[in-house]
């Protein structure tokens, strides 16, 4: 399949005033075309952080490096204004709390006309017969009405529909929905991952769905990719990922998930917290919550390699396999490393 | 709106009144004007003839409703000094503290937002420290203090200026630029946390994010929703237009409304001084109430809101 976006080795640093904390650990990361990929994992885990610098829009404080090319465009060192250009037309953004991500002060129909604008050139009359599309489009009943509205007038879920119609203003190639769904009720949220899905079909748009909900990315997605403490520590298409996790924490989060069928059993939850993004192990950052750790996870940081038999399968664990050590990204402890490598 | 414009107005037209009340109440708690006047050796007859001159010998609830009576019809009494129409010798003091404080109000303003707005997008650099030191500085001296220093350089060292009456606008320097320096530090500071506050919120994420270049976030989506905290403040400055100007008039010997209320404080001429206590409550309430028109102008969310909770 044809690579739409891939990020290769992107890592984050957001400068504290005394130190630099790195959020992200070198990610790595494709989106082939139209297809919709889940990205999953507790928050603070990086899943935000690596779309918001993507499409730069950390700011000043945070330090990027890596690649990421967007059709053959690299966004990483981009000028401002070329990215500008790029966000809202090739690549869009949608976020988790609808009512406070559009601005108070200005009428529905102005935030869209703006996005209409700036990537498609339309203004006056064109434009709201084309706001008014787009507003039908996504389940907003009484569109003329709507918008002379403000933001304040409507409910959460329709806010939601209003930022999915101001995503699509910018027939965008790649949509980012960050917890889409998170500040709604279930039944909207039912109705607005309906939407996404229709909307990602029929305009063959990639979805990258950003969720800490594994039921919401097994409904939506064909692939997913979980993340822990700033990287990907597992990858593989949805059904290969619920049949046969193979790192220990996504073992943890499916394992934590309610059974629908069967006797009722107390849920299974993994043990300890997520350590600060500051005070991260040396080794394998789920180390000190893995119920099947060994001494050599506490030194050797694991890289993501591919097991098993589902293709495009990887995991990022000194158990899935031989020896699995990443060399390049611990110079620390290169004798360690050495050392474990297989002869 | 319009109901909410209606609102607005008869809460202010209730202050108004209010007003009026307490001043006349202060004003009578704050000693006998005929023994200040005419000095404690003066005959008892003086007293008497004084007092009934002045009407202080009713009772006090007569005295309140002719007051307020008067009150309505335009006539708030003569100058207990010179027998003047109170009013008019306030009213031809108000031109004179309008001309420094319009001045002042307009470099409040001018330096103020800038700077504020500067200092929150370029926030931790030198040039944002910098304006708040400044800042700092104009929010804890007092207004005499450097009236009085600005005097001493500007006109008692350099002779640039006039250090102190009404002759020239030469005179108007220097009382317009303290105020002007210190209203601006304030601005500064208030519209400063207020973008901050306003650069924070999601839908400036969102205004990235559609695709709009940093200067047209700032100025299409941030900056008018940091005008809602801002407006409150340069409404309050707009309020003391009148007698925002006690201390700097009284440094710069400028005989403004602000130098003849101390004066008519001190002489206990009441009548003075409840024209000008009416006009600073006045002035203020009309401010207020500009404020409370503007903010439901610039905030959609007010128009309604507000109005749901207040009916």
């Amino acid at each position: 399949m044809e690579t739409q976006l891939s990020i290769r080795d992107l890592t984050v640093d957001f400068d504290q005033g005394r130190q630099f904390v790195r959020a992200l650990h070198g990610v790595s990361l494709d989106v082939a075309v139209g297809e919709t990929i889940g990205v999953v994992g507790e928050s603070g885990c990086g899943k935000s952080i690596t779309w918001l610098a993507a499409l730069g829009l950390l700011g000043k404080r945070a330090t990027l490096s890596g690649s990421v090319k967007l059709a053959g465009t690299e966004l990483i060192g981009a000028s401002e204004k070329q990215l500008s250009s790029l966000r809202g037309g090739k690549i869009a953004m949608i976020f988790q709390d609808p009512s406070s991500s559009l601005n108070p002060v200005h009428r529905i129909g102005h935030q869209l006309g703006e996005s209409l604008r700036l990537h498609r050139g339309m203004t006056g009359e064109q434009a709201s017969a084309e706001t008014m599309r787009l507003l039908d489009r996504v389940g907003i009943a009484n569109a003329r009405q709507r918008l002379n509205e403000y933001p304040h007038e409507m409910s959460g879920g329709m806010n939601q529909r209003i930022m999915i119609a101001m995503a699509l203003a910018g027939e965008p190639d790649i949509l980012i929905a960050d917890e889409p769904t998170t500040a709604l009720d279930a039944t909207i949220q039912a109705q607005i991952l309906d939407l996404l899905r229709e909307l990602s079909s029929e305009n063959g748009m990639a979805l990258v769905l950003i969720s800490h909900d594994l039921g919401v990315v097994a409904d939506m997605a064909e692939r997913v990719a979980v993340m822990y403490c700033g990287r990907v520590i597992e990858t593989a298409s949805t059904d290969a990922i619920f049949d046969n996790p193979t790192h220990p924490y996504t073992r943890g989060l499916i394992a934590a998930l309610p059974d629908l069928e069967g006797p009722k059993r107390r849920l299974a939850s993994i043990p300890g917290t997520v350590p600060p993004p500051d005070q991260l192990p040396p080794g394998c950052s789920f180390a000190p919550r893995c119920t099947h750790a060994t001494p050599l996870c506490d030194v050797a940081l694991p890289a993501l390699l591919p097991v098993g038999p589902d293709a495009g399968h990887s995991v990022a664990c000194i158990h899935s396999g031989p020896m699995r050590v990443e060399k390049s990204k611990a110079p620390a402890r290169q004798s360690v490393t050495a050392e474990l490598e297989p002869a | 709106m319009l109901r909410y414009a209606l609102l607005r107005i008869a809460r202010a037209l209730v202050t108004v009144s209010l007003i009026v009340s307490i001043a006349f109440v202060i004003l009578r708690l704050s000693g006998d004007p005929a023994i200040i006047i005419l000095g404690p050796e003066a005959p008892p007859e003086a007293f008497k003839a004084f007092r009934h001159a002045w009407g202080l010998d009713q009772p006090i609830w007569v005295q309140y409703l002719k007051y307020f009576n008067a009150i309505f019809h335009g006539d708030l009494g003569n100058s207990m000094r010179d027998g003047r129409s109170a009013l008019q010798v306030v009213g031809e003091r108000i031109p004179l503290t309008l001309a420094i404080t319009i001045p002042a109000l307009f470099l409040k303003v001018l330096i103020g937002l800038p700077a504020g707005v500067y200092a929150a997008l370029h926030r931790n650099t030198a040039i944002d420290r910098l304006i708040m030191t400044l800042s700092v500085f104009g929010f804890t001296v007092p207004s005499f203090v450097l009236g009085l220093v600005l005097a001493m350089i500007f006109a008692v060292k350099l002779g640039w200026l006039p250090s102190g009456g009404s002759d020239t606008w030469l005179h108007a320097v220097l009382p317009i630029f303290t105020m002007g320096m210190i209203g601006a530090a304030v601005i500064a500071r208030f519209t400063r946390s207020a973008m901050l506050e306003v650069l924070g919120q999601p839908y400036i994420r969102t205004a990235s994010a559609k695709g709009l270049v940093w200067r047209d976030v700032v100025v299409a989506h941030a900056l008018p929703n940091a005008a809602i905290p801002t407006l409150t403040i340069v409404g309050f400055m707009v309020g003391s237009l009148v007698a925002g100007a006690v201390v700097v008039e009284s440094v710069f010997s400028w005989p403004g409304v602000g130098r003849l209320l101390v004066t008519a404080v001190a002489n206990r001429d009441l009548a003075v001084v409840q024209v000008i206590l009416l006009f600073v409550g006045f002035t203020m309430v009309l401010a207020n109430l500009i404020v409370d028109l503007l903010y439901g102008w610039v905030d959609p969310r007010l128009r309604t809101k507000r109005l749901q909770a207040g009916t």
